[in-house]
């Protein structure tokens, strides 16, 4: 630690950072522009000016811009000097020349940095007579809007979209005072991070083109804590809403996982909440096709007969909640209680839980500060889309540790950019098909799964001898093999990536073989990460269902949040649900299974319940509504729990909140109990009161609705959690936990972050939320898998058909947001140039592919990169009947 | 003794004091036009509404009587979708008025506005929008503002110079 004098205030304060960084972190306020925390200082914008003095008797001082001047022990500065004030105040009068009077028509009013920054400095009368400078903006997209009048030329977002997240189709053009922010020409902004560009920029010149439409001011939203539903990461976000629709997602700060940033699934799928496929009444299946609507006391009623009469079995979901999946699993007994998820996938689940028992995963912080990666297997891009840009990060590191002789500080971020020039880490991709990582990988290697697995053992073998050979590697791939070992044995930090992409047990183990074969040889901090398909996948997995494949020849069946038909093949589940018996589906979305049901439950969706996630690294994490589920609606375990009191089941009927029933799961199961921990109890208050939901300016609130009825009606209450859907209650920061949205005097946007952690850019004050529930157990981490896959062997006139996984469209819930769903791939099988043309087929052509003895029709996509033998179908489209990939398919000439 | 006769002597001569009651309402009150009465929602001078929706005179207000919602229409002009005021709960403090930053709210020196039913007092769009420019004749936001509208295009608004040719690379 050194000590720097603040306006003769002695601070302790970390030598390695620079002083923008420390004032920020020990709570000063001082103005800034271009400097972000993940980002790092480049001096663009003349800001933080701060008087710097050479010694205590130095009266005249000089101006040094804070983000650009490393901490010295001993160093006296001042922020509030004249001068220092003034200069900031000059800057922000220069860069308002130009800027439009826009702020109550700019979608950035209320949240903006640059009004912040504005009032902050005390600028607030314009001198400067001469026309203004304008632009032209750009389309660019459904997701971001552009309105590029606003510009203060921080540089922020090139900064972010390139040197951070890879993106190549966005840039600086022109010259002097006509830079100009955007793309060559107008068009889709093709990076999965660009929605961060709203939050990044500190003007409006980038903002949420989805929330334009149904436009909400920042301080009008009421806010939850929440957890993204569209992947297994588990990164942190706060819902806002309005007038009972669900305006918006922005990024909420957790240091080991998002940081400040989300791919734009987790940003924009929100719009499902408000889709017209949304259930919203009880209803009954009369005859086919004809429905009759049901108040909830009857449906409840209805099955709670059932569930009496006893011949009901269960089937989770992965998009669940744990309280949800645990409730179903005590309605039904733990014996007919099944996987909503296939077998294969169930194994795969439950082989990366027993893997994170051996070692813990690495958080996306540790992920970003590997030294030397190999991803085998899984397009993480498009399957855990925030993790591939931490993994972006990590090609940084070596470059990074070499500068140190050049004494370079790494948030220096023009100067390390340069030294480091095009130089990269070790990162090693082996695929199916191209990932959108393959930019920055040194090698690429793309094969089947089964091939990529015994590249994997090979590797573990080289790292150590006893691990299970692999008979008969081809030669380049036992070079490659090679090269890969001695990147990782030779790296502090190396890392292994895979996941349940491929559906392959062998990739896991091989996976795991090489990180136990670095461990061996005392590489502690080798990590293995294991991405994993939903939000609760690993939370299903951990309740320890039975196989889907064993569901059957109950009376009546119960599918909690799922549709079977994205499950298992429709033939299958047509079987499944055939004769007479009963299907009851609680989900908040209409959706083929659904539509078969007896008996349809509306459910709320996320963003209308309190639950819990389990995420990638085996993280409990509770999310909360942010309203509550209207009319009808209500959630999955209140509607079970009311069938159980209709069925006189006595443990769940006393279930009043959520900790009534966590309680009830953790004297059940007490392996899980430490979920109890993921968020404080629905009763505990800060100093007596609750935690407000909505901003202490919500405004509306004696009007919002006077035309239904001019009194006030009471906020609704929330038994579930100790926030409030209300202004009122204690204003300090409540535990990370609970911490709806970020906002503090005088810093309004975003960058508000700030003023909640402990230092800028580490842990939130009072620790980042969540509690791993998987546990290293004490005892050594194992032995080698020795499963090693035989090579592949082809098969004459069929190909391997594998899941192409897109970022929008292979997850169902984002797809019924209408943005996400233009952004979505229009089914297609992809095939390689050489293998389209043995079958005489052109791009663009239609096929017929033959699965299970059906033929598919699709259009032909040509992909260079797909390996020979193999073809590809995109994931998860709901056009798409539920494939069980990789499996063994027929390709025909179609017709038409 | 005194001051009884003294105090039946005022009463007996205020009786012949010219009277100050004004016959309301027969005899209107003059009103200065900042008085802070019923309030509307004004026109700009080229008769299109001028509320942008931007929500500043809904966050000001003291007892949170203002609702709405903003929307555009297809060419990117901004308005309100609906505007709500629950006059039974509005103090007529003018602070919506300070705070607007289109002069599209204003109060009126108009009070008369009482009802038998507190329902009633809740105004909609419909009946808070006149069709005029109120007390503030000449401003057009539309016209100061560098966004883009149906009618308006970059580089045309006030003191704005015409939108940058980026491919000219003279210093
Ligand atoms: S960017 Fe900020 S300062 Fe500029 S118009 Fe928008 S809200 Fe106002
Ligand atoms: S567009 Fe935004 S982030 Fe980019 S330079 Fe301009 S103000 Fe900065
Ligand atoms: S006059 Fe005052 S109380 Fe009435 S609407 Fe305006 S701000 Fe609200
Ligand atoms: S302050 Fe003026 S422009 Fe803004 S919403 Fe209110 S009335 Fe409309
Ligand atoms: S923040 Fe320091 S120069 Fe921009």
């Amino acid at each position: 630690m050194a000590t720097i004098y603040v306006d003769d205030r002695p601070c302790r304060v970390d030598p390695q950072q620079n002083l923008l960084h420390v004032c920020l972190s020990l709570g000063f306020n001082l103005p800034y522009f271009c400097w972000h925390p993940a980002l790092g200082s480049v001096g663009a914008c003349r800001q933080c000016a701060v008087k710097l003095f050479r010694d205590a008797h130095d009266r005249r001082g000089k101006l040094v811009m804070a983000c650009m001047t490393p901490v010295a022990d001993g160093a006296r500065i001042s922020l509030a000097d004249p001068d220092a004030l003034a200069f900031r105040a000059g800057i922000i009068e220069g860069m308002m020349h130009n800027h439009p009077h826009d702020c109550p028509v700019c979608d950035e009013g209320g949240e903006c940095h640059l009004q912040d920054m504005t009032v902050m400095t005390g600028h607030d009368y314009r001198r400067y007579s001469f026309p203004k400078r304008t632009f032209r903006n750009q389309y660019l997209g459904p997701l971001v809007n552009h309105e590029m009048n606003r510009c203060i030329q921080c540089y922020r977002c090139v900064r972010f979209y390139r040197e951070y997240a890879g993106g190549r189709d966005f840039n600086v053009f022109g010259i002097r005072n006509l830079v100009y922010f955007g793309r060559y020409q107008d068009g889709v902004l093709e990076n999965e991070f660009a929605g961060n560009l709203d939050e990044v920029c500190p003007t409006g010149v980038f903002t949420d083109a989805t929330h334009k439409r149904h436009y909400t001011r920042k301080w009008d939203l009421q806010f939850a804590p929440s957890i993204c539903i569209h992947c297994g990461v588990g990164c942190n976000l706060s819902p806002g809403e309005r007038y009972g629709l669900l305006r918006r997602i922005v990024n909420r700060y957790h240091q080991d996982l998002n940081s400040y940033f989300l791919c734009d699934r987790g940003r924009y799928g929100y719009e499902f909440v408000n889709s017209e496929s949304r259930l919203r009444q009880a209803r009954l299946g009369i005859a086919a096709g004809k429905w009759q609507s049901l108040a909830a006391q009857p449906a409840a009623a209805w099955l709670g007969k059932l569930l009496a009469a006893g011949d009901v079995i269960g089937i989770g979901s992965p998009r669940a909640s744990l309280e949800a999946n645990y409730a179903l699993r005590l309605a039904v007994g733990p014996r007919r209680f099944f996987a909503g998820v296939s077998d294969v996938e169930l194994r795969l689940l439950r082989l990366a839980a027993d893997l994170l028992r051996r070692q813990p995963a690495p958080t996306l912080r540790e992920m970003e500060s590997a030294d030397a990666v190999l991803v085998l297997g899984e397009d993480v891009t498009n399957t855990a889309p925030r993790m591939a840009l931490s993994l972006r990060q990590a090609v940084r590191q070596q470059p990074l540790a070499e500068l140190e002789p050049l004494k370079i500080p790494v948030w220096l971020d023009h100067a390390a950019r340069e030294a480091a020039q095009e130089r990269r880490g070790p990162f090693y991709i082996a695929t199916p098909a191209a990932t959108r990582l393959d930019d920055i990988a040194a090698e690429t290697w793309h094969a089947a799964p089964g091939e990529l697995a015994r590249l994997g053992f090979a590797v573990a073998r080289v790292l150590d001898e006893s691990a299970p050979a692999v008979a008969d590697l081809p030669p380049p791939v036992q070079a490659l093999a090679g090269r890969i070992a001695a990147a990782l044995s030779s790296a502090r930090r190396p890392l292994v990536v895979s996941g349940l992409a491929c559906r392959s047990a062998a990739l896991l183990e091989a996976s795991a073989n090489i990180a136990l074969a670095l461990r061996r040889s005392r590489q502690d901090h080798a990590r293995l990460a294991i991405a994993v398909p939903e939000a609760n996948s690993l939370g299903l997995a951990l309740l320890d269902p039975r196989p889907l494949s064993e569901a059957a020849g109950a009376e009546a069946l119960i599918v909690l949040e799922n549709d079977l038909y994205r499950r298992a093949s429709a033939s299958w589940v047509d079987e499944l649900l055939a004769g007479e018996r009963r299907l009851i589906a609680l989900d908040c979305l209409e959706h083929p299974t659904t539509r078969r049901a007896s008996l349809v439950l509306p459910a709320a969706a996320w963003s209308e319940d309190e639950g819990t996630f389990v995420n990638y690294e085996g993280r409990a994490q509770r999310y909360f509504a942010a309203c509550p589920p209207p009319g009808e609606i209500q959630s999955s375990w209140r509607w079970l729990r009311d069938a159980m009191r209709e069925a006189g089941r006595e443990a769940a009927a006393g279930w009043q909140s959520l900790d009534d029933l966590l309680a009830g799961l953790a004297r059940d199961l007490p392996a899980l109990a430490p979920v109890l921990n993921a968020a404080p109890p629905a009763d505990f208050r800060m100093a007596g009161a609750r935690i407000p939901r909505q901003p202490h300016r919500y405004s509306g609130r004696t009007a919002i609705l006077a035309n239904l009825d001019v009194s006030e009606p009471p906020p609704p209450p929330d038994p579930d959690s100790p926030l409030a859907y209300s202004m009122e209650g204690n204003p300090d920061q409540p535990p990370a936990a609970l911490l709806p949205f970020a906002w503090a005097p005088g810093w309004n946007s975003y960058q508000a972050w700030n003023k909640f952690q402990e230092e800028i850019y580490g842990p939130l004050r009072g620790g980042n939320p969540g509690v791993l529930l998987l546990a290293p157990e004490p005892r050594p981490a194992g032995d080698f898998f020795r499963n090693v896959p035989p090579p592949l062997a082809g098969r004459d006139g069929e190909w391997l058909l594998l899941p192409l996984y897109h970022i929008f469209g292979s997850e169902m819930l984002s797809r019924y947001a209408p943005a996400i769903r233009q952004l979505s791939p229009a089914p297609y099988l992809a095939l390689s140039a050489a293998d389209a043309g043995s079958l005489g087929l052109h791009a663009g052509e239609n096929v017929a592919l033959w699965l299970d003895g059906r033929a598919i029709t699709l259009s032909l996509k040509i992909r260079p990169d797909l390996p020979p033998g193999c073809a590809g179908v995109p994931a998860g489209l709901e056009a798409l009947p539920a494939l069980e990939l990789p499996a063994w398919s027929r390709i025909e000439r179609g017709h038409g | 003794m005194f001051g009884i006769v003294r105090t039946i002597w005022d009463v007996f001569r205020h009786g012949f004091q010219p009277r100050v009651t004004r016959q309301y309402p027969e005899q209107p009150a003059y009103l200065p036009p900042r008085w802070r009465g019923r309030i509307i929602l004004s026109r700009d001078p080229d008769g299109g509404e001028r509320c942008v929706a931007c929500y500043l005179c809904a966050i000001v207000c003291p007892v949170d009587c203002i609702a709405l919602q903003a929307t555009e229409d297809a060419a990117g002009r901004r308005y309100p979708e609906f505007f709500r005021i629950n006059f039974s709960r509005c103090i007529f403090c003018g602070y919506c008025e300070d705070a607007c930053p289109t002069y599209a709210i204003q109060l009126t020196p108009d009070f008369e506005m009482s009802e038998f039913r507190r329902q009633n007092l809740v105004y909609e769009k419909e009946d808070l929008l006149i069709s005029g420019p109120g007390k503030y004749p000449g401003y057009n936001f539309w016209r100061v503002a560098g966004v883009k509208i149906g009618g308006k295009d970059k580089g045309e608004s006030e003191n704005e110079a015409p939108p940058a040719d980026l491919r000219q690379l003279l210093p």
